[in-house]
């Protein structure tokens, strides 16, 4: 049993749910409980989708136990099948249907319709909701891709042709990445074949191997898709995400090599306004900011790399709650000289961020939460998702674009760079101290602690007792702070002050000073700060 | 003026009920902790199910709570169903780790799910165990699994796990009021200013603000139950001897008036002073409502069955308001607590228990009402229909009963309207 708080993913078949409501022509059949039917409204109020997701639950109850809850579920698949009239269905069980044992597949096989009944094995208890979509997406692909075949040579002088794979329901901001890709595809000169599976039918699946190669948008739910892509039918798929000025890049240089174009038309045009804003010198307030970084894999590396070497921020935290793409992420954090944080409990990564003390959290809502609690600002980049994260106004993360709109995003929650610095030089000031946040965000405190309090890094507000994870304890009480020294250390702006308390607290005991002196604490800054 | 008491309502034909078998689309029990969590102030509730019992309420909770919840589930994972671990243990081990970060919890619900259930987890045993374990700290436990309960009954199933938990009253003592279900604190204050102004003094309610305050019953008890969907602790409450005042639900000027009445008539108040301490309320309700009659009266309305209080809801919208019943959805109608309110609706009015969906969407599509109540998951799709939507969880989660909210309610379904009105893209 595992305690959780909140969970990053929902259960596996909301993965599935999530491939089905992309596609039309598709009908899920879900033997599952009423309470299951929950799942709806993450499309029709988070996603805001206008239709019902194309799902029939089998809603059985304890008294149906007792009898036959396998003949409900054939009954829930005709009734499905006679009103919905879809080209494919996929048939299932949720968590509690999966313990009862009835087997949906041979079930639904036994009613021998007229159409494709593909069955779908996803273990609630072992796995979770990308996985799910990945596996509902590689089992539809494979059942309705076609048998396999060498791909043909491409006539001479048509247009190559790809397929973009990944985006589905309720994904982050896979809407406005679609487009951002699409264009620049079109702009390279290459057709876009199917995309899948927003917007493709159980038909279209069968018209993917017409394809030159396909371009993998999110390796999360795509992957497995690609790689049997790959293997029957020979074509190609991109590694590169386009995340990120210099993602876009690279991901524009290995789609024109993998059609045999030129990549010109792209790379030689305008691109995004990233790079020259970041060059900017109003923006060197932003060099070498402390940022964490947390999400699922493709957008936790994406946006790591881009704010490490495209903002100048240094990156003090890496992490993701998808443990399948965990050595991805571990490489990525060994670039940035840090260790991987891998795990999907939330306690786990709020004892993280507490113990790295970051001055920008890059994560989910649920890191929203952690920083709103820590006093840090937070940009949320990655699923899971909330209502706000499918903004009216054309936001992808991908492409060119999309780096704008991580410039913006990762910067416009930080405090300006003169604010910052008036800050730092009148910190008695009654009404621009520690307790006062940015004034573009209201200028109200984000939690930060009054005069007198101790930090954000020790001690958590009094309606939140600290975590027993393992917290690192940052107080060591062997050193002993002299009252000035004490003084002096609130003057250091609070959220770099957990951050300077350890480091002086570390000097000294390497050292053995029993007594932290005004002295020791600009020792050690001189000593961290080479 | 609507008649002020029960008895004297206009006759009722009665009701043309119908009962539905099929696909449902409402939440489980489990999705009253969102409400409950926040109720009674130092409990917890651990949810002891899988990782769609977890998403379930971190989604129906708003779409996220800013604060730290007093919620939280312990996920069963494979090696608990192949008996690699010992569920107990596990289960130990997960509230220990909670009661140690969370110290200032004085009650901890242990709320079982479907999985849990399907599984024969034992968690009435665990809580006990827990309970002589973590003393002081009380440990009980409930249902809130789909399989057995829908939606409100997750309150039902928590306040009648409290019942027998309760201090017991001296058989000797004089007779005190008990409200049951959870109300907003504010319109607590409001009815309890009420029955002072009546001379009724001991007033409790379960459940209370805090675990330490929850009120003794005994012999001497009488109830009115708050809400509709008390099925389970009405009859824990039976069982202690406890005496249910039959009565309407506080919705609405009329259904206010019944249900003070009620208690009125069982502490024999006088007439003259019951008249006294509801007129003011009972005035402003009116008030309040009048603009609203214009808005909502002849409007067609239409109910999908949610939490139980539809049918309090569509007597208040057709009596009260004006507004015309297409279809009163229920998940569960219970006949005995709701016989007032059922005499009060329209003679012919279709009532269905139970739910198939897609053909009860049919029947919604067909009939055009100008106003449907439903679920979140319906809401939107129903709207790009070109269907006014109220959904109606809002009604869990906004003060609605009592005179002094009879206006508010009724803004709730006129605000949807008033929306539409309004948008002119």
């Amino acid at each position: 049993m595992q305690l959780t708080l909140w969970t990053y993913e929902g259960p596996p078949h909301i993965g599935a749910m999530r491939v089905a409501t992309a596609m039309s022509g598709l009908h899920y059949v879900l033997h599952a409980p009423q309470g299951d039917t929950y799942a709806d409204l993450l499309f029709t109020m988070i996603e805001r989708r206008d239709a019902r997701p194309p799902v029939t639950y089998t809603t059985f109850r304890a008294q149906d136990l007792g009898r036959d809850t396998a003949e409900l579920f054939k009954q829930a698949v005709s009734a499905a099948h006679e009103r919905f009239q879809p080209q494919a269905m996929i048939v299932g069980a949720s968590c509690t249907a999966e313990l009862i044992q009835d087997d949906p597949g041979g079930l639904a096989k036994a009613l021998d319709l007229p159409i494709p009944v593909i069955p779908l094995e996803l273990p609630a208890y072992q796995k979770k909701e990308n996985w799910g979509a990945a596996e509902t997406f590689y089992r539809l692909v494979r059942a309705l891709a076609g048998p396999p075949a060498p791909r043909p040579a491409r006539e001479p002088g048509s247009r190559p042709l790809c397929n973009i794979l990944g985006p589905t329901a309720l994904g982050f901001r896979h809407r406005d990445d679609l487009i951002e890709i699409r264009r620049l595809l079109d702009t390279l000169g290459i057709a876009v074949n199917i995309v899948a599976p927003l917007g493709a039918t159980p038909a279209d699946l069968g018209r993917l191997k017409d394809a030159d190669f396909n371009v993998v948008l999110y390796p999360e739910t795509a992957r497995s898709a690609a790689e049997y892509l790959k293997k029957n039918f020979g074509q190609s798929f991109t590694q590169t995400i386009p995340i990120g000025v210099g993602g876009t890049r690279r991901f524009v240089e290995e789609v024109a090599a993998l059609a045999g174009i030129d990549s010109a038309p792209v790379l030689d045009g305008p691109g995004s306004r990233l790079p020259w804003y970041s060059r900017s010198v109003d923006s060197t307030y932003l060099t070498a900011k402390r940022v964490f970084v947390f999400g699922d894999a493709t957008h936790a590396i994406g946006v790591a790399r881009v704010a490490a070497k495209e903002l100048g921020f240094t990156v003090v935290g890496l992490g993701t709650y998808g443990r399948e793409f965990a050595r991805e992420v571990r490489a990525e954090a060994a670039l940035h000289g840090i260790e991987a944080l891998i795990t999907d409990d939330y306690l786990d990564v709020e004892a993280a961020i507490r113990a790295a003390a970051p001055e920008l959290v890059l994560g989910t809502q649920m890191e929203r939460h952690v920083a709103k609690r820590l006093g840090i600002p937070c940009a949320v980049i990655s699923a899971p998702v909330h209502v706000q994260d499918f903004p009216a106004r054309y936001a992808p993360q991908m492409g060119f674009e999309g780096a704008n709109v991580l410039f913006d995003t990762l910067v416009h929650p930080l405090m300006m760079g003169l604010e910052e610095h008036l800050l730092g030089m009148f910190r008695e000031d009654p009404e621009f101290h520690d307790g006062v946040g940015p004034s573009h965000l209201g200028g109200k405190s984000f939690g930060a602690p009054a005069d007198g309090a101790s930090e954000a890094t020790e001690r958590a507000p009094a309606d939140h007792p600290p975590t027993p994870a393992p917290v690192p304890i940052l107080l060591d009480r062997a050193a002993t702070w002299s009252p000035e020294a004490e003084r002096e250390l609130k003057k250091i702006p609070f959220f770099v002050r957990g951050k300077a308390r350890t480091n002086t607290e570390t000097f000294a005991r390497d050292r053995h000073l029993p007594l932290i002196t005004v002295e020791t604490l600009y020792d050690a800054k001189a000593h961290y700060g080479r | 003026m609507n008649a002020p008491l029960p008895r004297s309502a206009a006759p009722c034909g009665g009701i043309d009920l119908h009962q539905e078998q099929g696909q449902r689309a409402v939440f489980c029990g489990l999705t009253g902790i969102v409400w409950l969590h926040r109720k009674i102030q130092d409990a917890f509730f651990l949810v002891v199910g899988s990782r769609t019992c977890a998403h379930l309420i971190q989604s129906a909770a708003g779409v996220m709570i800013f604060a730290e919840p007093r919620f939280a589930t312990a996920i069963i994972d494979e090696r608990d169903l192949a008996g690699l671990a010992d569920a107990n243990e596990e289960l130990d081990r997960v509230v220990t780790r909670l009661i140690e970060r969370r110290p200032d919890i004085k009650l901890l619900f242990l709320v079982g799910s479907c999985p849990s259930e399907v599984i024969k987890l034992d968690l009435s045993r665990a809580a006990q165990r827990l309970s002589s374990r973590l003393n002081p700290v009380r440990v009980l436990n409930y249902s809130g699994s789909g399989i057995e309960t829908t939606f409100t009954q997750g309150e039902d199933a928590c306040l009648a796990a409290l019942v027998p938990d309760l201090p017991r009253e001296a058989e000797t003592s004089t007779p005190a009021l008990l409200i049951v279900g959870a109300l907003a604190d504010v319109v607590e204050d409001q009815f309890l200013r009420m029955f002072s102004a009546m001379g009724i003094a001991d007033v409790r309610f379960l459940p209370a603000r805090r675990a330490g305050g929850m009120p003794a019953v005994g012999r001497n008890t009488r109830y009115l139950l708050a809400q509709p969907f008390l099925t389970e602790t009405a009859r824990a409450l039976d069982e202690r001897g406890a005496r249910r005042l039959a009565a309407p639900f506080p919705l609405g000027a009329e259904g206010t008036t019944g249900w003070l009445f009620a208690a009125a008539e069982a502490f024999g108040v006088s007439a003259l002073a019951f008249e006294a301490a509801i007129a003011p309320g009972r005035a402003r309700a009116e008030t309040a409502l009048a603009p609203h009659r214009e808005k909502l009266g002849g409007k067609r309305v239409f109910f999908f069955p949610d939490s139980q209080l539809e049918v309090p809801l569509a007597r208040f919208l057709a009596r009260e308001l004006g507004a015309e019943l297409v279809e009163v959805g229920t998940p569960y109608l219970h006949r005995a607590h709701l016989a007032a309110e059922i005499e009060w609706l329209p003679a012919g009015t279709r009532v269905t228990e139970g739910q198939s969906l897609d053909d009860q969407m049919d029947r919604c599509r067909a009939a055009r009402p100008d106003l449907t109540i439903c679920g979140l998951g319906l809401a939107n799709p129903l709207e790009a229909e070109g269907l006014s939507t109220k959904w109606s969880i809002e009604l869990l989660f906004t003060p609605v009963q009592g005179y002094e909210q009879a206006g508010d309610l009724a803004e709730l379904f006129v605000r949807p309207l008033r929306r539409r009105a309004l948008l002119e893209v």
